[in-house]
């Protein structure tokens, strides 16, 4: 039997989309041997939040009152001391930020193999194989293991769970260790504000790595300019300090949802499509006819963002 | 205070490129500096600049032809190398995240530094799992996903700021010793100086069987199997505007002036 203990996520009160991801991906990798689907929820509103998490195809949902806020060492004991009470086959966690700060860490302290980021799940009851990417989302690869594990789940693969569910809700009586908690959580801050609010944009003209050099932004500037458009990039432009934080699109970045989303020069890395995703429509200009960014674009052009943008340039002030 | 620094030699791959087996094919491999470990080290040698660090040591796991590399983060600044690597390791496809963390902890267990810098993730096999697992392994604090560091380090403390998705930053304190996976965008990496460059060539740069860190083969034996790899299927339904770049230009012009989102 294939029992699995999911892990959820919330933060400053909320719980996050991927908790109730979390319950599709478990609820299936638990039934391909009839076993039982376990929530954790640990911290924070735990009562309120089990309700809320009490849908279709959940078990059981276990609550770890401690704190407001996610700690990893607090994370850490309760996973660890839930596995050792329910002996599930497999630790799910989202591959989330707090994901990855503490499933590596309670993969360690139980002896068990750690895969992470995968896109698709599969078990016979014996082996596990896992489905992830590899080079930036250039392949995929299968990988297998046998026995137990700890996984953590990439974000928006799966969908929410829905319906009401009739889950035994329990509080879980964690021995959490206070002298062996070593980090503090002092608070929070949101960061990226400033003149231009680009999640309210039309038009996007969206810059990545392909640009090269910073003195090269000059042109997609005049674009951006000719078309009556708002200037966003992906990550690593931001990185460079070419363009303020609050330009960046993506998961640590900004949602946007323009009409249009011109993506030039940027590949498409998971973590800049969960901010554009939602765009109503996506051009790529890319030189690579394989970037993921194809996958989602509606519209492409294969070629040299040196030749096409000035060109764009000209049919609009020329 | 002794800082080491993970530094890995990824893969990386052209455009367009062939698979073989569970590989891809050599001849479109190309090699360089892990993007998160590039930003590890150069907080490691602003810290040492700071006064802060007394040492800065970089242990890599690879074979002789990532010595290049390695010269790399020691003509940033690092003062020496350890790089570990075994006939045993050789030809295995993927060294998964318990393999990497008892190798790497065997190592820092010997150096015993006040604070470790990690990557957040390596480009190629972007597990993002080894600093964390290594932390707990040795007993030791970490944080996740760290894109600031107080240079000042009080009394055992740092006080970083963890990048949480949407624009969300966490400030946490964690007791040292402690492992931190660097975000990108926490510094500006260096480049190389050519003074850095000359002065790399006679830096120590250690090189370690497991026998000599005290690993026995078989803890490292991977238990995850690698057991396909494969281009994504394409999902594409966009429409491809093909011709020269002024007829592409002016696709694109037509549609964004039948959105009505340009004039
Ligand atoms: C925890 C975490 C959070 C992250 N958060 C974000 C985030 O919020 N936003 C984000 O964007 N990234 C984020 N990243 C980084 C992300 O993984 C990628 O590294 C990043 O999105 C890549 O940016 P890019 O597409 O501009 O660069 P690359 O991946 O280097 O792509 C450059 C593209 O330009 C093309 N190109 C090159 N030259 C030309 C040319 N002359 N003409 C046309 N095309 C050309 C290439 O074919 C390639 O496709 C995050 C990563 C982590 C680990």
């Amino acid at each position: 039997m294939t029992d699995v203990l999911a892990v959820t996520d919330h933060r400053r009160g909320d719980l996050r989309d991927v908790s109730y991801e979390i319950i599709t991906a478990g609820r299936e990798l638990a039934d391909e041997t009839g076993g039982d689907l376990h929530l954790a929820v640990i911290s924070g509103t735990v009562d309120d939040f089990a309700d809320k998490l009490n849908r279709d195809g959940v078990d059981a949902i276990h609550t770890v009152s401690h704190g407001e806020e996610f700690n990893h060492d607090v994370y850490t004991q309760a996973i660890t001391q839930l596995y050792d009470d329910l002996a599930p086959q497999y630790v799910l966690t989202p591959n989330s930020v707090n994901g990855l700060d503490y499933a590596p860490a309670v993969a360690n302290q139980l002896d068990l193999p750690v895969v992470t980021d995968t896109i698709d799940l599969e078990t016979d009851g014996e082996t596990l194989v896992a489905t992830r990417e590899m080079y930036g989302g250039k392949v995929e690869t299968t990988n297998e293991l046998e026995g137990e594990a700890v996984v953590t789940i990439r974000s928006a693969e799966w969908p929410q769970a829905e319906g009401t569910g009739d889950a035994s809700i329990e509080a879980f009586d964690a021995d959490i260790d206070e002298d062996a908690i070593g980090s503090t959580v002092s608070g929070f801050e949101e960061v990226g504000g400033g003149d231009v609010d680009i999640s309210e944009a039309e038009l996007l003209v969206s810059i990545g790595r392909g640009i090269e050099e910073e003195e090269n932004l000059d042109l997609i500037r005049d674009l951006a300019d000719a078309l009556g458009a708002t200037l966003s990039s992906s990550r690593p432009i931001v990185d460079n300090g070419w363009l303020p934080k609050n330009r960046q699109v993506g998961q640590s970045g900004k949602v946007v949802t323009p009409d249009v989303y011109i993506a030039i020069g940027i590949s498409g890395a998971v973590q800049h499509v969960a901010g554009m995703k939602g765009s109503d429509t996506i051009v790529a200009i890319n030189t690579d006819p394989n970037a993921p960014i194809m996958d989602i674009a509606d519209y492409a052009i294969v070629d040299d963002l040196f030749d096409v943008v000035p060109e764009l340039i000209d049919e609009f002030e020329g | 205070m002794k800082i080491l620094v993970t530094v890995k030699e990824v893969a990386t791959v052209e455009d367009e490129f062939e698979i073989e087996g569970t590989e891809i094919a050599d001849q479109y491999l190309g090699a360089d500096l892990n993007e998160w470990d590039d930003y590890a080290i150069e907080e490691a040698v602003q810290l040492q600049e700071d006064g802060i660090a007394d040492e800065v040591v970089t242990v890599t796991i690879g074979p002789e032809e990532c010595e290049q590399t390695i010269r790399q983060a020691l003509a940033k600044g690092a003062d020496r190398a350890v790089r570990v690597w075994d006939d045993s390791l050789e030809g295995v496809d993927l060294l998964d995240v318990n393999a990497k963390t008892e190798i790497l902890s065997a190592v820092i267990e010997a150096e015993d530094p006040d604070l470790v810098l990690s990557g957040v993730q390596a480009g190629d096999d972007s597990f993002a799992a080894t600093g964390v697992s290594v932390a707990e392994n040795l007993g030791f604090q970490w944080g996740a996903v760290v894109n600031h560091l107080e240079h000042d380090l009080e009394e055992g403390v740092a006080s970083v700021r963890r990048e949480l998705e949407g624009g969300v930053e966490e400030f946490t304190e964690l007791e040292l010793p402690a492992v931190l996976t660097i975000q990108t965008g926490i510094n500006e990496p260096r480049y190389a100086s050519l003074r850095g460059i000359r002065q790399a060539q006679r830096k120590e740069l250690d090189v370690k069987a497991l026998a000599d860190i005290g690993v026995d083969e078989s803890t490292i034996e991977s238990e995850l199997d690698l057991t396909a790899m494969y281009e994504p299927e394409s999902e594409s339904d966009a429409t491809f505007w093909e011709g020269s770049a002024d007829e592409t230009a002016s696709e694109l012009g037509e549609l964004l002036r039948d959105k009505g989102v340009a004039q």
